[in-house]
């Protein structure tokens, strides 16, 4: 009998922990990574000839980073290793994907996805100027290219990212203008009893916002954001308007904003594959459908890391290995040994109610999102204003996102509305006096991300299949 | 229950049974329309969006000149824009058969009043210079052109809707019923519907209705393969198509003012009447991009952003249905157009209204009917 064959989606920390226990199965899976080297986001690796240390690039997860390195590393020839690859794709058992001009077609009998995530943004007017970026992209510039976004930054959103990464620019040397948290001062404590499961991340949440505070920098809470200013030219951000408690505006200046609401499951690979999704009311979003071990409701399909559920990157190294000791299983072949999946499953869980307690603790702010002014760009891929997608929802009578899509063309641009899917669907709620729930989630349409039609089918005698 | 009774009901809300509750509201005849799902949700929606008559069933084109008609006056008839776009548009022939086939067409579609321009390789380059080397010749229709069919039909369901109709979506017939005097249709939500005069415009669904009322017709259904690149600068004006035999050399392309080019053709996917519609096929979509580079080598350098399938009705003979029943009287139909609806969708509405109002029409629809298949 020939070998299953076995694709991992994504070589970070989740993409990691299952390709080195599918290793050690004694299978030879196959990785396929976006990226130029393992690691994924969170432990992106920096480019050939920086020289920084783990410490600097990572901090307290230094430790961590380069031990997952250092695993898919020895990996070496146990694994195929597909880099700078986009898998684009999943049709008739078979996922595709694209390197340059070439396009491949991989067939799997199991296919583990752990695509992780990306910033969930809120399209507050002005989101698009030069000197607008997520939270996650001003990680990367510092990270891998070791550039602040701007010499005066304010970070506005919600979430722990909001504080590590601007923390990070603290340490880094940056002139950090202020860190804007939308979360209403209460919230904190209303997440407390479930964040309490991780003491330590909590302790180290806590060390995070004393320094900030002893680096002198402004912190506000509760904060309601107007919009993102520009500067007379109209050309760059010179500020961050906020509301005041008198419905007032207080304008912070700044050259550049990092901005980012907790983030979202880059689930379209899931999608693709058919599986099922459910609405999360905790995290107010749509997620794959998947068991505690990561199988999703497609026969052959598993989740792990944030694609599936945001438990972070430590989650993420345990969902990958139950996911991937899942696939052992239904394929019906042993575990390495050593492996707990009992303890593996109680961990799961204790990162699972850290998770409800940050979507708590740091709440998406939908009431925001849903009263932004008609001018507001939207989609910006396709430059669609709140005002047309609310049109689409009440004159044009879309019932739900996918067919105010269809009307207004919201979602309809490069990036498939994976930036303004969900501000979408709360102003199409609003608009319809409809839970965000029944506004629906765009559906995915392949490919996952822009395709050159300079792809050449590896095999095309595939074609004479279809 | 008097309110759910009108002069006509339609049944299935694409194109077709869109524009002809708007011609029969111009026409004075009250009307009601059940759509199953949403308007223009199916075919109509999802189409690639072709206002071509070059190509067609040559006994089509009187049908198809009066909806081109039609197209040209739609914004002023809606009241909104559907992206109508008269942008001309050119065939390609990689060959001398299908050089020989483009001549013949033209010859035979001059007589409709359908002028083409053939135009030899080079000329055909000279006009429009991204295309590519292998190109042997083109067949330009001037006003044929392109529009958006996400909007087409739900527009025209809009205007019958304030003209007087009475457009009902999420309305799932579940039974239809001879009684005297008409058509009495059950929906899953319990109301009854009445009217002298039924129109079966379902799509792809209706040979199976068709059936249900004694006319079973030889049809298959079939997925059309879609996609779309990123916006690039408006430069290729024309709707391009190739004329060949073979189906794996069948593309079409056009450019929205706003940049991307609409792309589909080289082969079809399945497609189910009682299943979510199908994705588009990778490996077609992959051959579809050594046919685009081939027609236009400039397209290689650009990114596809978004496929998409979906499902149209075929009949066996490539021909739709349209005309009255042989067999019932009041009962009419307008379905099967064979993945090459939208064009003529504006006059099948006009006609179909013309037919049901007054008996007879004048535009010739005899090749159409229903009987052939008896």
């Amino acid at each position: 009998m020939a070998a299953p064959r076995v694709i991992v989606v994504g070589a970070g920390p989740a993409g990691t922990r299952a390709a080195e226990l599918l290793a050690a199965a004694g299978l030879r899976p196959t990785v396929v990574d976006e990226g130029r080297a393992s690691g994924g986001q969170i432990y992106r690796r920096q480019p050939p000839g920086f020289r920084r240390d783990a410490r600097t690039l990572y901090g307290t997860e230094a430790g961590r980073a380069t031990a997952l390195h250092a695993t898919f590393d020895g990996l070496g020839p146990a694994i195929e290793y597909l880099p700078e690859t986009l898998a684009w794709n999943i049709h008739g058992g078979a996922l595709y994907v694209q390197r340059e001009e070439r396009a491949r077609r991989l067939p799997f009998d199991a296919l583990l996805i752990a695509t992780g995530a990306t910033d969930r943004m809120i399209p507050l007017p002005g989101w698009t100027l030069p000197g607008a970026f997520s939270l996650g992209a001003a990680q990367i510039a510092l990270k891998a290219q070791a550039c602040a976004i701007g010499s005066r930054v304010v970070f506005l959103g919600t979430g722990p990212l909001l504080y590590l990464v601007a923390s990070q620019y603290v340490k880094a040397g940056a002139q950090v203008a202020a860190v804007l948290d939308t979360a209403p001062p209460g919230a904190r404590w209303k997440g407390l009893p479930l964040m309490a499961a991780r003491p330590a991340l909590l302790a180290k949440g806590a060390v995070l916002i004393a320094q900030l505070m002893r680096a002198g920098v402004t912190m506000r809470r509760g904060v309601v954001p107007r919009r993102v200013l520009a500067d007379a030219a109209g050309t760059r951000v010179a500020g961050v308007a906020i509301a005041t408690p008198d419905g007032g505006e207080e304008v912070i200046a700044c050259d550049a904003v990092g901005m980012g609401w907790h983030l979202r499951a880059e689930s379209q690979l899931a999608d693709l594959a058919g599986c099922a999704f459910d609405f999360d009311a905790d995290s107010r979003q749509w997620l794959p459908r998947a068991d505690e071990d990561g199988r999703a409701s497609a026969p052959g399909i598993y989740l792990a890391g944030d694609s599936a559920r945001i438990l972070g990157a430590d989650g993420a190294e345990i969902a990958g290995r139950l996911a991937a000791l899942a696939v052992l299983k239904d394929l019906g072949l042993p575990a390495p040994p050593g492996q707990d999946v009992a303890a593996l499953r109680r961990q799961r869980q204790v990162m699972d109610r850290f998770r409800r307690g940050l979507a708590l603790a740091f709440p998406w702010p939908a009431g925001l999102v849903a009263s932004l002014p008609d001018e507001t760009l939207v989609c910006r891929c396709e430059a669609i204003t709140a005002g047309a997608l609310r049109q689409s929802a009440t004159e044009l009578d879309a019932p739900e996102m996918n067919r105010a899509k269809a009307f207004s063309r919201t979602g309809m641009g490069r990036c498939q509305g994976r930036f303004c899917g969900i501000a979408g669907a709360e102003i199409v709620a609003a608009a319809r006096g409809v839970p965000v729930e029944v506004a629906g989630r765009l559906r995915g349409q392949a490919p996952v991300k822009p395709l050159p039609v300079a792809a050449l089918a590896d095999d095309a005698s595939t074609l004479e299949s279809t | 229950m008097s309110e759910n009774r009108a002069d006509v009901l339609i049944l299935g809300g694409g194109l077709m049974g869109a524009a002809t509750a708007f011609f029969l509201r111009q026409r004075g005849l009250s009307v009601i329309l059940l759509e199953r799902r949403l308007v223009g949700q199916q075919a109509s929606g999802i189409n690639f969006g072709n206002v071509r008559r070059q190509g067609r069933f040559l006994p089509q084109l009187p049908l198809a000149n009066r909806s081109r008609a039609i197209w040209g006056r739609l914004p002023e008839l809606l009241g909104e824009d559907v992206e109508f776009l008269p942008s001309g548009h050119l065939r390609v022939a990689y060959t001398p058969e299908a050089v020989a086939t483009m001549e013949s067409y033209r010859d035979g579609a001059r007589p409709y009043g359908l002028d083409l321009e053939l135009l030899s390789g080079n000329a055909v380059r000279a006009r429009f210079p991204w295309l590519s080397p292998e190109v042997m010749a083109g067949s330009y229709s001037p006003h044929d052109g392109h529009a958006n069919p996400r909007l087409a039909a739900p527009a025209f369901a809009r205007a019958a809707r304030r003209a007087g109709a009475r457009i009902e979506e999420e309305a799932e017939v579940l039974t239809i019923e001879h009684e005297s005097g008409g058509y009495r249709l059950n929906t899953a939500d319990g109301r009854v519907w009445r009217a002298p005069v039924l129109q079966v415009s379902a799509g792809a669904w209706g040979g199976r209705i068709a059936a249900r009322l004694g006319e079973p017709v030889p049809m298959v259904v079939r997925g059309p393969q879609m996609g779309v690149t990123e916006a690039v600068p408006y430069a290729l004006l024309p709707v391009l198509g190739v004329t060949t035999k073979e189906i794996r050399e069948v593309l079409y392309l056009r450019q929205v003012k706003r940049g991307n080019i609409v792309f589909g053709g080289t082969g079809h996917g399945p497609a189910e009447l009682d299943a979510p519609p199908h994705r588009a096929n990778p490996d077609i979509t992959l051959h579809q991009f050594t046919q685009l580079r081939r027609m236009v080598p400039a397209l290689g350098a650009l990114r596809i952003i978004r496929t998409w399938s979906g499902i149209e009705g075929y009949m066996h003979d490539e021909i739709p249905v349209m005309g009255p029943s042989a067999k019932w009287p009041g009962l009419f139909y307008a379905f099967g157009f064979c993945g090459a609806g939208f064009q003529i969708g504006p006059g099948v509405g006009d006609v179909m209204a013309e037919l049901i109002a007054t008996g007879t029409t004048t535009t010739p629809i005899e090749p159409f009917h229903i009987g052939r298949f008896t």
